[in-house]
């Protein structure tokens, strides 16, 4: 080993060197964000909180098939349903979720629920602060997950024509 | 000697003998002189990566023994595996090596699809590669972070978490979740790769070399790194083989073994890659070669990235893999699919078998036996760390105190892992 590969090697060499390189970064803006105040953006596939979804029209898509709730390996998922009628119709076909509960506690936020959904009816969100005081509250109920209607369109139940909403599974995309 | 014990939830100090705390804990091995003083490391000691806890013999400074205490960690995944169909037990594996999700993900999909009979895609197995290698990166960093931080290099700690964010990012941009991924699937991946993963991709590319520069000037040659690391915890090749150990533990004693070499998967064959080795085995063997191994596979992802052919990301076997969505609302055959799968899943074969793929740890196995149902008879997982950790005895028999926790670092242990 030569003379300058021992001086390289030595303390007055290394460690001004590894001082350099933080030194570097002294001057560099800090990566770190300042939460809560400032929020870390999620990406456009990130599974957080459920989200019941709508039509357009402002029928509810969930029509109670519980597959979601077998498909959840945290068995998460309640799901009870009812008949609709056209008087009284929330879902498009024959049935609807009168109940739809998700324990949040148990819930491993897997994505299995939205694979498993053949309405796009359950979908998770963006959201990520999910914090409570007790356990109660960790159940979200259907009311808490379902989206209000868009355009001013009337909330479920609604009367509708008799014949014209029978096909619980719409045509979809393959999502993204 | 007597030693002062709370009593959980009451007030009462009661006082014990030596023999008395013997009695009542174990001390998990025999003790060699009576003299010598036992330390209890851990289970919530930061230096011992997760919840281990050590009995330490020590004369002076000097470690006579020691034994790992393990189990803390027990969540009985491999039981609850058992009660899950092959498609929703996944999600438990994730949740074993929590540094390396998508790599224990691989091995149990592959098992799987062993087991099955089935292979997947080439644009799968591409992709496959691709973020396995970015989590094996990914699960160095971390390792090269805490090992660092434990023989007090903190600003490395600082940069290698700050590189990691970023492949978790990937990460959630393929699979919506930063760790428990639940990625890869029986048959091929969840989704194709999004668009914005491409650009992001080859933005980490540019910047990881120039990064993983820095962690050399601040470690390579440090003569205080150096005076920590080289010529402890020594292990021969020999003894490594004898010991099971396997990954950088094995390969930093000199012994060239890799399965991505040895039997290959997802098409590691037809990949461009060395196996970096150490000569001595001791703690600085075994840093090189992970560090090694980081730029090894950066080359594989770049390999993986440049290659990644076209195509479907699933198989067309409508038994094993949900239908695309589109199909649902014509095809009455797809919905029956659909609900077939998600609700019974599918029945895997009479049989066993054995798969192992090489982890950031080491040979991460997985043993599936299917009885006809649709649900595995057994799920074994041999995970590296759990025989690594086994030899820690062994490596630090006989060095400082100061030295366990370089050797700890070393030996890079997920307890998740082991306890499971
Ligand atoms: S995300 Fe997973 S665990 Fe949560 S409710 Fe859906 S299926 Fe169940
Ligand atoms: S959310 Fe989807 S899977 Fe669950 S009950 Fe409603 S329609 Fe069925």
């Amino acid at each position: 080993m030569s003379l300058f590969d021992d001086l390289k090697k030595s303390v007055f060499f290394q460690v001004p060197a590894g001082m350099a390189t933080t030194l570097k970064h002294v001057f560099k803006p800090p990566i770190t964000i300042r939460y809560p105040d400032v929020k870390r953006p999620v990406r456009y596939r990130y599974k957080g909180r459920h989200h019941l979804r709508r039509y357009d029209n402002g029928l509810e898509k969930c029509i109670g098939c519980s597959l979601c709730a077998a498909a959840c390996p945290a068995d998460a998922i309640f799901v009870e349903a009812s008949e609709n009628t056209d008087e009284e119709r929330y879902s498009p076909g024959e049935r609807y979720a009168s109940t739809y509960e998700i324990n949040m506690l148990r819930c491993i936020f897997c994505g299995y629920c939205e694979d498993a959904c053949p309405t796009e009816a359950i979908q998770l969100g963006h959201d990520y602060e999910l914090a409570y005081y007790d356990r109660a509250s960790a159940i979200y109920t259907k009311g808490m997950l379902i989206d209000m209607p868009i355009n001013g369109m009337p909330s479920t139940p609604r009367q509708t024509e008799p014949g014209v909403f029978t096909q619980s599974i719409p045509d979809m995309e393959d999502p993204k | 000697m007597t030693l002062l014990q709370q009593q959980g939830g009451s007030d009462t100090v009661q006082e014990l003998t030596v023999e008395e705390v013997r009695a009542k804990y174990g001390t998990l091995m025999p003790i060699d002189d009576e003299e010598n003083m036992l330390l209890s490391m851990g289970p919530q000691h930061p230096s011992t990566h997760g919840v281990l806890r050590l009995v330490v013999e020590l004369d002076g400074e000097t470690i006579v023994n020691l034994a790992p205490d393990i189990g803390f960690l027990h969540t009985g995944i491999e039981k609850s595996m058992e009660n899950q169909t092959y498609l929703k037990a996944q999600v438990m594996t994730d949740r074993m090596d929590y540094l390396a999700p998508m790599s224990n993900n691989l091995g149990y999909v592959l098992a799987v699809e062993k087991l099955m009979g089935v292979g997947s895609t080439p644009r799968a197995d591409a992709i496959r590669v691709l973020l396995v290698e970015l989590q094996r990166v990914s699960s160095h960093l971390v390792w090269l972070a805490t090992h660092a931080l434990d023989i007090a290099a903190m600003s490395v700690f600082l940069y290698c978490f700050r590189e990691r964010e970023y492949i978790l990012d990937l990460f959630e941009m393929v699979s919506g979740q930063r760790m428990m991924n639940t990625y890869f699937r029986p048959g091929g991946v969840w989704r194709d790769l999004p668009e914005e993963f491409g650009p992001a991709l080859e933005q980490f590319l540019d910047f990881m070399p120039a990064r993983m520069a820095d962690y050399e000037t601040l470690l390579k040659d440090n003569p205080i790194w150096l005076q920590r690391t080289k010529d402890i915890g020594i292990i021969s090749g020999e003894d490594a083989i004898s010991w099971g150990l396997t990954g950088a533990c094995l390969r930093g004693s000199g012994v060239d073994w890799d399965i991505r070499k040895a039997t290959p998967y997802c098409g590691y064959e037809t990949y461009d890659f060395e196996v970096p080795l150490g000569t001595v085995g001791d703690v600085y063997d075994r840093y090189r070669c992970r560090i090694e191994e980081m730029w090894q596979s950066l080359s594989l992802i770049r390999q993986a990235w440049e290659k990644m052919p076209s195509g479907p990301v699933n198989i067309d076997d409508r038994k094993i893999v949900p239908p695309p969505r589109s199909e649902l609302g014509s095809s009455m055959e797809a919905v029956i699919h659909h609900f077939k799968l998600w609700t019974e899943g599918f029945q895997a074969p009479k049989g066993y078998i054995y798969q192992a793929i090489e982890s950031p740890r080491g040979e991460f196995g997985c043993y599936l036996r299917g009885d006809g149902s649709a649900k595995p008879a057994r799920v074994h997982f041999r995970t590296p760390s759990y025989v690594n950790l086994a030899c820690l005895p062994t490596l630090a028999k006989g060095t400082f105190v100061a030295d366990l926790v370089a050797i700890i670092g070393s030996t890079d242990i997920v307890l998740g892992e082991i306890d499971r």
